[in-house]
Protein backbone atom coordinates (compact mmCIF):
# COMPACT_ATOMS: atom_id res chain seq x y z
CA UNK A 1 0.00 0.00 0.00
CA UNK A 2 2.67 3.14 0.95
CA UNK A 3 5.32 1.72 -1.31
CA UNK A 4 7.89 0.61 1.31
CA UNK A 5 8.71 -2.89 2.29
CA UNK A 6 6.76 -5.09 4.88
CA UNK A 7 8.53 -7.07 7.43
CA UNK A 8 6.19 -7.40 10.28
CA UNK A 9 2.71 -6.14 8.59
CA UNK A 10 3.55 -8.61 5.39
CA UNK A 11 0.58 -11.13 6.45
CA UNK A 12 -1.70 -8.18 7.99
CA UNK A 13 -4.07 -8.25 4.92
CA UNK A 14 -4.17 -11.99 4.73
CA UNK A 15 -6.80 -13.61 5.53
CA UNK A 16 -6.50 -15.98 8.26
CA UNK A 17 -2.86 -15.21 8.75
CA UNK A 18 -2.82 -16.70 12.21
CA UNK A 19 -3.47 -20.02 10.87
CA UNK A 20 -0.14 -22.29 10.27
CA UNK A 21 -1.34 -23.82 7.03
CA UNK A 22 -1.31 -19.80 5.93
CA UNK A 23 1.66 -18.63 7.10
CA UNK A 24 3.83 -21.91 5.29
CA UNK A 25 1.35 -21.28 2.13
CA UNK A 26 3.29 -17.17 2.33
CA UNK A 27 6.66 -18.40 3.06
CA UNK A 28 6.70 -18.66 6.33
CA UNK A 29 9.17 -20.54 8.37
CA UNK A 30 11.70 -20.49 5.19
CA UNK A 31 13.45 -18.14 7.90
CA UNK A 32 13.76 -21.01 10.12
CA UNK A 33 14.66 -23.95 7.50
CA UNK A 34 17.11 -21.74 6.46
CA UNK A 35 18.47 -20.66 9.65
CA UNK A 36 19.23 -24.39 10.91
CA UNK A 37 21.70 -24.57 7.89
CA UNK A 38 23.52 -21.74 8.93
CA UNK A 39 26.16 -21.50 12.08
CA UNK A 40 24.46 -20.29 15.33
CA UNK A 41 27.09 -17.76 15.36
CA UNK A 42 26.39 -16.66 11.71
CA UNK A 43 23.04 -16.04 12.35
CA UNK A 44 24.08 -13.73 15.27
CA UNK A 45 26.84 -11.95 12.93
CA UNK A 46 23.88 -11.38 10.77
CA UNK A 47 21.60 -10.29 13.00
CA UNK A 48 24.59 -7.90 14.45
CA UNK A 49 25.14 -6.50 10.79
CA UNK A 50 20.90 -5.40 10.45
CA UNK A 51 21.64 -3.00 12.46
CA UNK A 52 18.01 -4.89 14.65
CA UNK A 53 17.66 -2.38 17.63
CA UNK A 54 15.37 -3.63 20.96
CA UNK A 55 11.43 -2.15 19.80
CA UNK A 56 10.79 -2.89 23.59
CA UNK A 57 11.98 0.62 24.74
CA UNK A 58 15.64 0.85 25.65
CA UNK A 59 16.59 0.39 21.71
CA UNK A 60 19.51 -2.17 22.24
CA UNK A 61 21.23 -3.73 19.37
CA UNK A 62 19.73 -7.25 19.27
CA UNK A 63 22.50 -9.40 17.83
CA UNK A 64 24.92 -7.41 20.48
CA UNK A 65 22.95 -8.24 23.15
CA UNK A 66 22.83 -12.42 21.88
CA UNK A 67 26.42 -11.65 21.90
CA UNK A 68 26.76 -11.02 25.58
CA UNK A 69 24.96 -14.74 26.36
CA UNK A 70 27.91 -16.82 28.11
CA UNK A 71 28.73 -20.37 25.51
CA UNK A 72 29.21 -22.52 28.34
CA UNK A 73 26.95 -22.12 30.86
CA UNK A 74 23.73 -24.38 31.00
CA UNK A 75 20.37 -23.75 31.27
CA UNK A 76 19.48 -20.17 29.04
CA UNK A 77 16.66 -18.77 28.53
CA UNK A 78 14.99 -16.56 26.46
CA UNK A 79 12.21 -13.89 27.97
CA UNK A 80 9.60 -12.92 24.93
CA UNK A 81 8.70 -9.59 26.44
CA UNK A 82 5.00 -9.45 25.57
CA UNK A 83 3.37 -7.28 28.31
CA UNK A 84 3.32 -4.21 26.35
CA UNK A 85 1.53 -1.97 28.77
CA UNK A 86 2.81 1.32 28.05
CA UNK A 87 0.21 3.70 27.36
CA UNK A 88 -0.06 4.22 23.94
CA UNK A 89 1.30 1.29 22.44
CA UNK A 90 -0.35 -1.72 20.55
CA UNK A 91 1.88 -2.96 18.25
CA UNK A 92 2.97 -6.28 20.07
CA UNK A 93 -0.79 -7.02 20.17
CA UNK A 94 -1.48 -6.78 16.50
CA UNK A 95 1.54 -8.86 15.42
CA UNK A 96 0.01 -11.50 18.56
CA UNK A 97 -3.33 -10.86 17.41
CA UNK A 98 -2.60 -11.65 13.12
CA UNK A 99 0.84 -12.92 12.77
CA UNK A 100 1.81 -15.20 15.69
CA UNK A 101 3.99 -17.92 13.83
CA UNK A 102 6.17 -14.98 12.55
CA UNK A 103 6.97 -14.41 16.14
CA UNK A 104 7.56 -17.64 16.89
CA UNK A 105 9.94 -18.33 13.90
CA UNK A 106 11.73 -15.72 15.05
CA UNK A 107 11.65 -17.14 18.54
CA UNK A 108 13.10 -20.89 17.27
CA UNK A 109 15.87 -18.90 15.34
CA UNK A 110 17.07 -16.81 18.27
CA UNK A 111 17.30 -19.85 20.63
CA UNK A 112 18.74 -21.81 18.04
CA UNK A 113 21.14 -18.98 17.43
CA UNK A 114 22.56 -18.39 21.08
CA UNK A 115 21.75 -21.79 22.26
CA UNK A 116 18.48 -21.50 24.41
CA UNK A 117 16.12 -24.71 24.82
CA UNK A 118 13.39 -22.98 27.02
CA UNK A 119 11.48 -19.78 25.89
CA UNK A 120 9.10 -18.01 28.27
CA UNK A 121 6.45 -15.70 26.55
CA UNK A 122 5.14 -13.27 29.29
CA UNK A 123 1.71 -11.89 27.81
CA UNK A 124 0.22 -9.64 29.52
CA UNK A 125 -2.89 -11.02 32.01
CA UNK A 126 -5.36 -9.11 30.55
CA UNK A 127 -4.78 -10.49 27.17
CA UNK A 128 -6.17 -14.03 28.12
CA UNK A 129 -7.99 -14.78 24.93
CA UNK A 130 -4.78 -13.59 22.69
CA UNK A 131 -2.78 -16.05 25.17
CA UNK A 132 -5.11 -19.22 24.43
CA UNK A 133 -4.65 -18.54 20.65
CA UNK A 134 -0.76 -17.88 21.13
CA UNK A 135 -1.00 -21.79 22.95
CA UNK A 136 -2.72 -23.26 20.16
CA UNK A 137 -0.18 -21.81 17.68
CA UNK A 138 2.71 -23.01 19.39
CA UNK A 139 0.89 -26.50 19.68
CA UNK A 140 0.69 -26.48 15.90
CA UNK A 141 4.30 -25.35 15.18
CA UNK A 142 4.67 -28.26 17.29
CA UNK A 143 2.73 -30.44 15.32
CA UNK A 144 4.83 -29.63 12.53
CA UNK A 145 8.00 -30.07 13.65
CA UNK A 146 9.29 -26.41 13.88
CA UNK A 147 9.13 -26.48 17.84
CA UNK A 148 9.26 -29.12 20.55
CA UNK A 149 12.33 -31.94 20.09
CA UNK A 150 14.42 -32.54 17.32
CA UNK A 151 13.18 -29.55 15.48
CA UNK A 152 13.06 -30.12 11.38
CA UNK A 153 15.27 -33.27 12.31
CA UNK A 154 17.93 -31.62 13.73
CA UNK A 155 19.21 -32.15 17.03
CA UNK A 156 18.08 -28.81 18.65
CA UNK A 157 15.00 -28.75 20.87
CA UNK A 158 13.07 -25.87 22.56
CA UNK A 159 10.15 -25.57 24.29
CA UNK A 160 7.90 -22.28 24.45
CA UNK A 161 5.87 -22.02 27.63
CA UNK A 162 3.20 -18.92 27.18
CA UNK A 163 2.98 -17.11 30.92
CA UNK A 164 0.38 -14.96 31.64
CA UNK A 165 0.94 -11.56 34.01
CA UNK A 166 -1.19 -10.43 36.57
CA UNK A 167 -1.76 -6.63 36.09
CA UNK A 168 1.16 -4.63 36.77
CA UNK A 169 2.93 -2.17 34.00
CA UNK A 170 6.41 -2.99 36.17
CA UNK A 171 6.29 -6.44 34.58
CA UNK A 172 7.43 -4.80 31.18
CA UNK A 173 10.52 -3.99 32.57
CA UNK A 174 13.03 -6.82 31.83
CA UNK A 175 14.13 -7.65 35.61
CA UNK A 176 10.43 -7.44 37.31
CA UNK A 177 9.67 -9.40 34.45
CA UNK A 178 12.32 -12.21 35.21
CA UNK A 179 11.12 -11.76 39.05
CA UNK A 180 7.58 -12.38 38.06
CA UNK A 181 8.27 -15.53 36.38
CA UNK A 182 9.90 -16.90 39.48
CA UNK A 183 6.54 -16.16 41.03
CA UNK A 184 7.37 -13.27 43.08
CA UNK A 185 6.65 -9.48 43.30
CA UNK A 186 7.21 -8.06 39.73
CA UNK A 187 10.29 -5.84 41.75
CA UNK A 188 12.64 -4.57 39.61
CA UNK A 189 16.51 -5.81 40.95
CA UNK A 190 19.33 -3.53 40.94
CA UNK A 191 22.09 -3.89 37.78
CA UNK A 192 24.50 -5.59 37.22
CA UNK A 193 24.27 -8.47 37.36
CA UNK A 194 22.09 -8.12 33.66
CA UNK A 195 20.31 -10.90 32.29
CA UNK A 196 22.97 -11.11 30.12
CA UNK A 197 25.00 -13.05 32.76
CA UNK A 198 22.36 -13.72 36.35
CA UNK A 199 18.63 -13.97 34.63
CA UNK A 200 15.98 -15.86 34.67
CA UNK A 201 16.35 -18.57 38.03
CA UNK A 202 19.76 -17.16 37.83
CA UNK A 203 20.48 -17.74 34.22
CA UNK A 204 21.85 -15.94 31.64
CA UNK A 205 18.84 -14.78 29.71
CA UNK A 206 18.09 -13.48 26.44
CA UNK A 207 15.32 -10.70 26.79
CA UNK A 208 13.46 -9.22 23.83
CA UNK A 209 10.43 -7.81 22.76
CA UNK A 210 7.49 -9.31 20.08
CA UNK A 211 8.28 -6.97 17.26
CA UNK A 212 12.14 -7.39 17.77
CA UNK A 213 11.77 -11.17 17.48
CA UNK A 214 9.28 -11.02 14.37
CA UNK A 215 11.86 -8.98 12.70
CA UNK A 216 14.36 -12.29 13.22
CA UNK A 217 12.92 -14.46 9.89
CA UNK A 218 13.22 -11.70 7.34
CA UNK A 219 16.76 -10.59 8.17
CA UNK A 220 18.14 -14.34 8.24
CA UNK A 221 15.90 -14.60 4.33
CA UNK A 222 17.23 -11.58 3.08
CA UNK A 223 20.37 -10.85 5.12
CA UNK A 224 21.27 -8.14 7.83
CA UNK A 225 22.83 -5.82 4.91
CA UNK A 226 19.46 -5.08 3.58
CA UNK A 227 17.28 -5.07 6.67
CA UNK A 228 20.00 -2.31 7.81
CA UNK A 229 19.34 -0.31 4.30
CA UNK A 230 16.05 0.29 5.30
CA UNK A 231 16.65 2.52 8.22
CA UNK A 232 19.11 5.15 8.94
CA UNK A 233 22.91 4.09 9.98
CA UNK A 234 23.17 1.99 12.86
CA UNK A 235 19.54 1.72 13.14
CA UNK A 236 18.07 -0.86 10.23
CA UNK A 237 14.69 -1.83 8.88
CA UNK A 238 10.94 -0.33 9.38
CA UNK A 239 8.94 -0.13 12.81
CA UNK A 240 5.90 -0.32 13.97
CA UNK A 241 4.19 2.81 14.79
CA UNK A 242 1.39 2.77 16.70
CA UNK A 243 -0.81 5.99 16.39
CA UNK A 244 -3.21 7.12 18.35
CA UNK A 245 -5.09 9.92 20.43
CA UNK A 246 -6.85 13.06 18.03
CA UNK A 247 -5.92 11.52 14.68
CA UNK A 248 -8.34 10.51 11.77
CA UNK A 249 -7.04 6.89 11.82
CA UNK A 250 -5.26 5.61 14.46
CA UNK A 251 -3.78 2.36 14.13
CA UNK A 252 -0.50 0.80 13.03
CA UNK A 253 1.59 2.08 10.15
CA UNK A 254 4.98 0.18 9.30
CA UNK A 255 7.69 2.55 8.34
CA UNK A 256 11.12 3.01 7.67
CA UNK A 257 13.11 3.96 10.76
CA UNK A 258 13.89 7.34 10.56
CA UNK A 259 10.11 8.05 8.69
CA UNK A 260 9.62 12.36 9.81
CA UNK A 261 7.21 12.16 12.51
CA UNK A 262 5.26 14.60 10.68
CA UNK A 263 4.68 12.62 8.14
CA UNK A 264 3.44 9.56 9.96
CA UNK A 265 0.86 11.94 11.51
CA UNK A 266 -0.45 13.62 9.08
CA UNK A 267 -0.23 11.61 6.18
CA UNK A 268 -0.55 8.04 7.47
CA UNK A 269 -2.59 8.66 10.30
CA UNK A 270 -4.94 10.98 7.83
CA UNK A 271 -3.68 14.19 10.44
CA UNK A 272 -5.44 15.76 12.82
CA UNK A 273 -8.83 14.58 13.86
CA UNK A 274 -11.38 17.22 12.98
CA UNK A 275 -9.48 19.39 11.01
CA UNK A 276 -8.50 20.93 14.36
CA UNK A 277 -4.21 21.34 14.50
CA UNK A 278 -1.61 19.46 16.25
CA UNK A 279 -0.36 20.94 20.19
CA UNK A 280 1.64 18.31 21.38
CA UNK A 281 2.84 14.71 20.73
CA UNK A 282 4.41 11.73 22.67
CA UNK A 283 6.46 10.69 20.30
CA UNK A 284 7.20 7.02 22.19
CA UNK A 285 4.29 6.27 24.53
CA UNK A 286 4.05 7.88 27.77
CA UNK A 287 7.58 8.00 29.09
CA UNK A 288 8.88 9.71 25.99
CA UNK A 289 9.29 13.45 26.70
CA UNK A 290 6.59 15.52 25.13
CA UNK A 291 7.11 17.45 22.06
CA UNK A 292 5.16 20.66 20.90
CA UNK A 293 4.11 21.05 17.51
CA UNK A 294 7.13 22.79 16.37
CA UNK A 295 9.25 20.02 16.92
CA UNK A 296 7.77 16.94 14.70
CA UNK A 297 9.88 17.51 11.58
CA UNK A 298 12.16 15.26 12.62
CA UNK A 299 13.37 11.32 11.93
CA UNK A 300 11.47 8.87 13.65
CA UNK A 301 14.31 7.16 14.93
CA UNK A 302 16.19 6.48 18.10
CA UNK A 303 19.17 8.96 17.97
CA UNK A 304 17.38 11.57 16.68
CA UNK A 305 14.55 11.79 18.87
CA UNK A 306 17.39 11.45 21.54
CA UNK A 307 19.33 14.33 20.39
CA UNK A 308 16.02 16.82 21.48
CA UNK A 309 15.55 15.06 24.13
CA UNK A 310 13.07 12.83 23.81
CA UNK A 311 12.96 8.94 23.04
CA UNK A 312 11.49 6.90 20.06
CA UNK A 313 10.83 4.07 23.24
CA UNK A 314 8.35 1.59 21.58
CA UNK A 315 7.24 3.48 18.55
CA UNK A 316 3.99 4.74 20.20
CA UNK A 317 3.01 7.60 19.06
CA UNK A 318 -0.22 9.78 20.77
CA UNK A 319 -1.18 12.98 19.50
CA UNK A 320 -3.18 15.28 21.35
CA UNK A 321 -4.68 18.26 19.45
CA UNK A 322 -5.35 22.10 20.42
CA UNK A 323 -8.39 21.71 22.25
CA UNK A 324 -6.20 19.50 24.56
CA UNK A 325 -5.71 20.75 28.58
CA UNK A 326 -2.00 20.38 29.30
CA UNK A 327 -3.08 20.44 33.20
CA UNK A 328 -5.05 17.13 32.02
CA UNK A 329 -2.43 15.52 30.17
CA UNK A 330 -0.38 16.13 33.38
CA UNK A 331 -2.93 14.46 35.75
CA UNK A 332 -3.17 11.48 33.92
CA UNK A 333 0.69 10.78 33.46
CA UNK A 334 1.29 11.58 36.79
CA UNK A 335 -1.76 9.40 37.56
CA UNK A 336 -0.64 6.26 35.47
CA UNK A 337 3.10 6.10 37.45
CA UNK A 338 1.74 7.15 40.73
CA UNK A 339 -0.63 3.76 39.97
CA UNK A 340 2.39 1.46 38.88
CA UNK A 341 5.42 2.54 40.86
CA UNK A 342 6.09 -0.78 42.40
CA UNK A 343 7.31 1.25 45.69
CA UNK A 344 10.52 -0.39 45.64
CA UNK A 345 12.48 2.84 45.83
CA UNK A 346 11.96 5.87 47.88
CA UNK A 347 12.69 8.61 45.62
CA UNK A 348 9.98 7.03 42.77
CA UNK A 349 7.22 5.55 45.46
CA UNK A 350 7.19 9.60 47.13
CA UNK A 351 7.74 11.40 44.14
CA UNK A 352 4.92 9.74 42.02
CA UNK A 353 2.40 10.24 45.62
CA UNK A 354 3.17 14.15 46.10
CA UNK A 355 3.00 14.68 42.66
CA UNK A 356 -0.22 12.40 42.38
CA UNK A 357 -2.13 14.20 45.34
CA UNK A 358 -0.56 18.11 44.24
CA UNK A 359 -2.21 17.86 40.84
CA UNK A 360 -5.77 15.98 41.97
CA UNK A 361 -5.78 19.04 44.49
CA UNK A 362 -5.40 21.29 41.21
CA UNK A 363 -7.98 19.45 39.29
CA UNK A 364 -10.33 19.73 41.87
CA UNK A 365 -9.87 23.95 41.85
CA UNK A 366 -8.33 23.71 45.22
CA UNK A 367 -4.63 24.63 44.75
CA UNK A 368 -2.60 27.36 44.46
CA UNK A 369 0.13 28.57 41.48
CA UNK A 370 2.87 28.36 43.74
CA UNK A 371 1.91 24.40 43.79
CA UNK A 372 3.35 24.14 40.15
CA UNK A 373 6.86 25.45 41.40
CA UNK A 374 6.82 22.21 43.86
CA UNK A 375 5.59 19.98 40.99
CA UNK A 376 8.26 20.92 38.65
CA UNK A 377 10.99 20.74 41.51
CA UNK A 378 9.71 17.13 43.03
CA UNK A 379 10.01 15.82 39.37
CA UNK A 380 13.77 17.02 38.92
CA UNK A 381 14.58 15.43 41.91
CA UNK A 382 13.43 12.17 40.99
CA UNK A 383 15.77 11.98 37.21
CA UNK A 384 18.67 10.89 38.23
CA UNK A 385 17.80 8.81 41.65
CA UNK A 386 15.26 6.55 40.85
CA UNK A 387 16.27 2.67 40.53
CA UNK A 388 14.59 2.12 37.54
CA UNK A 389 13.56 4.12 34.47
CA UNK A 390 9.82 3.99 35.62
CA UNK A 391 10.49 6.33 37.80
CA UNK A 392 13.12 8.05 35.53
CA UNK A 393 10.44 8.67 33.00
CA UNK A 394 7.90 10.03 35.34
CA UNK A 395 10.46 13.16 36.91
CA UNK A 396 11.24 13.54 33.27
CA UNK A 397 7.71 13.67 31.52
CA UNK A 398 6.25 16.02 33.83
CA UNK A 399 9.46 18.48 34.07
CA UNK A 400 9.47 18.55 30.20
CA UNK A 401 5.42 19.04 30.23
CA UNK A 402 5.96 21.80 33.13
CA UNK A 403 8.64 23.27 30.83
CA UNK A 404 6.86 23.69 27.43
CA UNK A 405 3.36 24.62 28.75
CA UNK A 406 3.97 26.18 31.45
CA UNK A 407 2.08 29.49 30.07
CA UNK A 408 -0.67 27.71 29.67
CA UNK A 409 -0.43 25.79 32.82
CA UNK A 410 -0.50 28.76 34.71
CA UNK A 411 -3.43 30.27 33.41
CA UNK A 412 -5.83 27.29 34.09
CA UNK A 413 -4.27 27.17 37.29
CA UNK A 414 -5.41 30.96 38.11
CA UNK A 415 -8.26 30.10 36.74
CA UNK A 416 -8.86 26.95 38.56
CA UNK A 417 -6.81 28.52 42.05
CA UNK A 418 -9.24 29.02 45.18
CA UNK A 419 -10.29 32.72 45.93
CA UNK B 1 -14.15 -33.69 45.14
CA UNK B 2 -14.03 -34.11 41.63
CA UNK B 3 -13.57 -30.55 41.16
CA UNK B 4 -10.29 -30.77 43.47
CA UNK B 5 -9.15 -33.65 41.63
CA UNK B 6 -9.04 -31.64 38.31
CA UNK B 7 -7.73 -28.85 39.88
CA UNK B 8 -4.93 -30.83 41.25
CA UNK B 9 -3.78 -32.43 38.54
CA UNK B 10 -4.34 -28.80 36.30
CA UNK B 11 -1.58 -27.25 39.30
CA UNK B 12 0.90 -30.50 38.81
CA UNK B 13 0.82 -30.09 34.73
CA UNK B 14 1.40 -26.46 35.66
CA UNK B 15 4.10 -27.04 37.88
CA UNK B 16 5.91 -29.32 35.78
CA UNK B 17 6.80 -26.47 33.24
CA UNK B 18 8.69 -24.62 35.17
CA UNK B 19 12.27 -25.22 36.83
CA UNK B 20 11.34 -24.37 40.43
CA UNK B 21 7.00 -25.15 41.68
CA UNK B 22 6.99 -21.43 42.97
CA UNK B 23 7.30 -19.88 39.42
CA UNK B 24 3.66 -21.32 38.99
CA UNK B 25 2.55 -19.43 41.72
CA UNK B 26 0.93 -16.76 38.78
CA UNK B 27 -0.66 -19.18 36.57
CA UNK B 28 -2.35 -21.66 39.71
CA UNK B 29 -3.75 -17.85 41.18
CA UNK B 30 -5.29 -17.22 37.38
CA UNK B 31 -7.27 -20.55 38.00
CA UNK B 32 -7.96 -19.93 41.17
CA UNK B 33 -9.21 -16.42 40.28
CA UNK B 34 -11.32 -17.74 37.17
CA UNK B 35 -12.81 -20.52 38.92
CA UNK B 36 -13.85 -18.34 42.24
CA UNK B 37 -13.48 -15.13 41.44
CA UNK B 38 -11.22 -14.34 44.19
CA UNK B 39 -8.84 -15.37 45.96
CA UNK B 40 -9.14 -15.72 50.25
CA UNK B 41 -6.61 -17.22 52.69
CA UNK B 42 -7.82 -20.39 52.38
CA UNK B 43 -7.00 -20.86 49.13
CA UNK B 44 -3.42 -19.02 49.86
CA UNK B 45 -2.59 -21.52 51.94
CA UNK B 46 -3.35 -24.09 50.10
CA UNK B 47 -1.69 -23.11 47.79
CA UNK B 48 1.41 -22.82 49.75
CA UNK B 49 0.61 -26.26 50.73
CA UNK B 50 0.81 -27.33 47.07
CA UNK B 51 4.26 -25.62 46.03
CA UNK B 52 5.51 -26.21 49.73
CA UNK B 53 6.55 -22.49 50.51
CA UNK B 54 4.98 -20.57 53.29
CA UNK B 55 1.50 -19.06 52.14
CA UNK B 56 3.44 -15.70 52.97
CA UNK B 57 5.05 -15.88 49.96
CA UNK B 58 1.67 -16.68 48.35
CA UNK B 59 0.30 -13.78 50.05
CA UNK B 60 2.68 -10.93 48.46
CA UNK B 61 1.84 -12.35 45.07
CA UNK B 62 -1.92 -11.70 45.27
CA UNK B 63 -1.25 -8.34 47.25
CA UNK B 64 1.33 -6.91 44.83
CA UNK B 65 -1.12 -8.06 40.95
CA UNK B 66 -4.20 -6.26 40.35
CA UNK B 67 -5.87 -8.91 38.26
CA UNK B 68 -6.06 -10.88 41.98
CA UNK B 69 -9.10 -9.98 44.14
CA UNK B 70 -9.84 -10.70 47.80
CA UNK B 71 -13.41 -10.31 47.23
CA UNK B 72 -16.05 -11.51 44.48
CA UNK B 73 -16.36 -9.25 41.57
CA UNK B 74 -19.88 -8.74 39.54
CA UNK B 75 -20.73 -11.68 37.05
CA UNK B 76 -19.64 -8.77 34.59
CA UNK B 77 -16.61 -7.06 35.63
CA UNK B 78 -15.86 -4.01 33.93
CA UNK B 79 -12.09 -2.52 33.51
CA UNK B 80 -12.36 1.08 31.91
CA UNK B 81 -9.03 2.19 30.24
CA UNK B 82 -8.56 5.69 31.60
CA UNK B 83 -5.10 6.27 30.73
CA UNK B 84 -3.83 9.00 27.74
CA UNK B 85 -5.37 7.83 24.48
CA UNK B 86 -8.66 6.55 25.93
CA UNK B 87 -8.60 10.10 27.88
CA UNK B 88 -7.79 12.14 24.68
CA UNK B 89 -11.08 10.67 23.03
CA UNK B 90 -13.20 10.58 25.87
CA UNK B 91 -13.22 7.97 28.76
CA UNK B 92 -14.13 10.04 31.59
CA UNK B 93 -17.83 10.85 30.14
CA UNK B 94 -18.24 6.80 29.08
CA UNK B 95 -16.70 5.61 32.97
CA UNK B 96 -18.90 8.36 34.84
CA UNK B 97 -21.53 7.67 32.09
CA UNK B 98 -21.28 3.67 33.63
CA UNK B 99 -20.84 4.67 37.05
CA UNK B 100 -24.42 7.00 37.27
CA UNK B 101 -26.00 3.89 34.49
CA UNK B 102 -25.13 1.05 37.25
CA UNK B 103 -25.58 3.25 40.94
CA UNK B 104 -21.31 2.40 41.87
CA UNK B 105 -17.87 3.62 42.12
CA UNK B 106 -14.93 2.00 40.85
CA UNK B 107 -13.89 -0.78 43.53
CA UNK B 108 -18.19 -1.63 43.70
CA UNK B 109 -20.28 -4.39 42.75
CA UNK B 110 -23.99 -3.87 42.23
CA UNK B 111 -26.17 -5.01 44.46
CA UNK B 112 -28.03 -7.84 42.22
CA UNK B 113 -24.15 -8.90 41.81
CA UNK B 114 -24.66 -8.70 38.40
CA UNK B 115 -21.80 -5.40 37.76
CA UNK B 116 -18.28 -4.31 39.10
CA UNK B 117 -16.39 -1.60 38.10
CA UNK B 118 -12.98 -0.83 37.61
CA UNK B 119 -10.85 1.79 35.79
CA UNK B 120 -7.61 0.42 34.62
CA UNK B 121 -4.41 1.61 32.62
CA UNK B 122 -4.23 1.14 29.11
CA UNK B 123 -5.08 -1.73 28.01
CA UNK B 124 -3.44 -2.18 24.28
CA UNK B 125 -5.89 -0.99 22.05
CA UNK B 126 -5.46 2.53 21.96
CA UNK B 127 -6.35 1.96 18.32
CA UNK B 128 -9.86 1.25 19.30
CA UNK B 129 -9.85 4.19 22.34
CA UNK B 130 -12.36 4.66 24.41
CA UNK B 131 -12.05 0.74 25.66
CA UNK B 132 -13.52 -1.14 28.38
CA UNK B 133 -13.44 -5.01 28.77
CA UNK B 134 -16.34 -6.79 30.15
CA UNK B 135 -14.86 -10.14 31.74
CA UNK B 136 -12.47 -10.90 28.90
CA UNK B 137 -14.12 -9.16 26.33
CA UNK B 138 -12.89 -5.65 24.58
CA UNK B 139 -15.39 -3.06 23.64
CA UNK B 140 -13.72 -0.42 21.71
CA UNK B 141 -14.52 2.92 19.82
CA UNK B 142 -16.96 3.29 22.89
CA UNK B 143 -19.74 6.44 22.58
CA UNK B 144 -22.50 6.47 25.42
CA UNK B 145 -24.80 4.90 23.07
CA UNK B 146 -23.05 1.93 22.29
CA UNK B 147 -22.42 1.37 26.05
CA UNK B 148 -26.18 1.65 27.18
CA UNK B 149 -26.80 -0.74 24.45
CA UNK B 150 -23.80 -3.70 25.49
CA UNK B 151 -25.15 -3.05 29.51
CA UNK B 152 -28.75 -3.32 28.69
CA UNK B 153 -27.90 -6.13 26.98
CA UNK B 154 -26.14 -7.98 29.61
CA UNK B 155 -28.79 -6.90 32.00
CA UNK B 156 -31.01 -8.86 30.20
CA UNK B 157 -29.38 -11.90 30.08
CA UNK B 158 -30.63 -14.68 32.52
CA UNK B 159 -29.42 -17.93 32.59
C1 LIG C 1 8.60 0.33 33.31
C2 LIG C 1 9.03 -0.38 32.08
C3 LIG C 1 8.10 -1.07 31.32
C4 LIG C 1 8.48 -1.75 30.17
N1 LIG C 1 7.54 -2.42 29.47
C5 LIG C 1 7.91 -3.10 28.36
C6 LIG C 1 6.95 -3.85 27.62
O1 LIG C 1 5.77 -3.89 27.96
N2 LIG C 1 7.37 -4.53 26.53
C7 LIG C 1 8.68 -4.53 26.14
O2 LIG C 1 9.02 -5.18 25.17
N3 LIG C 1 9.60 -3.84 26.82
C8 LIG C 1 9.26 -3.13 27.92
N4 LIG C 1 10.21 -2.46 28.62
C9 LIG C 1 11.61 -2.55 28.17
C10 LIG C 1 12.28 -3.80 28.74
O3 LIG C 1 12.84 -3.49 30.00
C11 LIG C 1 13.42 -4.29 27.85
O4 LIG C 1 14.25 -3.24 27.54
C12 LIG C 1 12.96 -4.92 26.55
O5 LIG C 1 11.99 -5.89 26.77
C13 LIG C 1 14.12 -5.54 25.84
O6 LIG C 1 13.74 -6.03 24.58
P1 LIG C 1 14.24 -5.34 23.22
O7 LIG C 1 15.72 -5.11 23.37
O8 LIG C 1 13.90 -6.29 22.16
O9 LIG C 1 13.51 -4.05 23.11
C14 LIG C 1 9.83 -1.75 29.77
C15 LIG C 1 10.76 -1.03 30.52
C16 LIG C 1 10.37 -0.35 31.65
C17 LIG C 1 11.40 0.37 32.44
S1 LIG D 1 11.71 3.64 40.06
FE1 LIG D 1 9.61 3.24 40.78
S2 LIG D 1 9.00 1.42 39.64
FE2 LIG D 1 11.24 1.55 39.48
S3 LIG D 1 12.02 0.34 41.19
FE3 LIG D 1 11.81 2.43 41.97
S4 LIG D 1 9.75 2.45 42.87
FE4 LIG D 1 9.83 0.66 41.57
S1 LIG E 1 -4.85 4.26 26.52
FE1 LIG E 1 -6.71 3.13 26.71
S2 LIG E 1 -6.24 1.24 25.74
FE2 LIG E 1 -4.37 2.33 25.65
Amino acid sequence: MNGFPKIITQNFDVENAWDIEVYIKSGGYKGLRKALNMKPEEIVEEVKKACLRGRGGAGFPAGVKWGFIPKDVEPKYLCVNADEGEPGTFKDRNILEKDPHRLIEGIVITCYAVGIHKAFIYIRGEWAKIARKLERAIRESEEKGFVGKNILGTDFSLEIIVHRGAGAYICGEETALMESIEGKRGLPRIKPPFPATKGLFGYPTVINNVETLSNIPSIILNGGEWFASLGVPGDGGTRLFAVSGHVEKPGVYELPVGTKLKDIIFNWAGGIKGGRSLKAVFPGGISAPVLTSEEVDIPADYNSLQKIGSMLGSGAIVVMDDTTSMIDVLDRVVSFFHHESCGQCTPCREGTSILNRKIKRIMKGDGYLEDLDLIEEIAKLMVGRCLCPLGEACGLQVATIVKKFKKEIEESLKNRERV
Amino acid sequence: MKEEKEIVSEIMRIVQKYPNKRAAIIPILHIFQEKFGFINSEMEKYIAGILGIPPSSVREVTDFYTMFKRTNLGKYHITICSSISCHLLGSKRIADFIKERLGISPGEVTKDGMFSLEEVSCLGYCDFSPVMMINEEVYGNLTLEKVEKILKELSEVKE
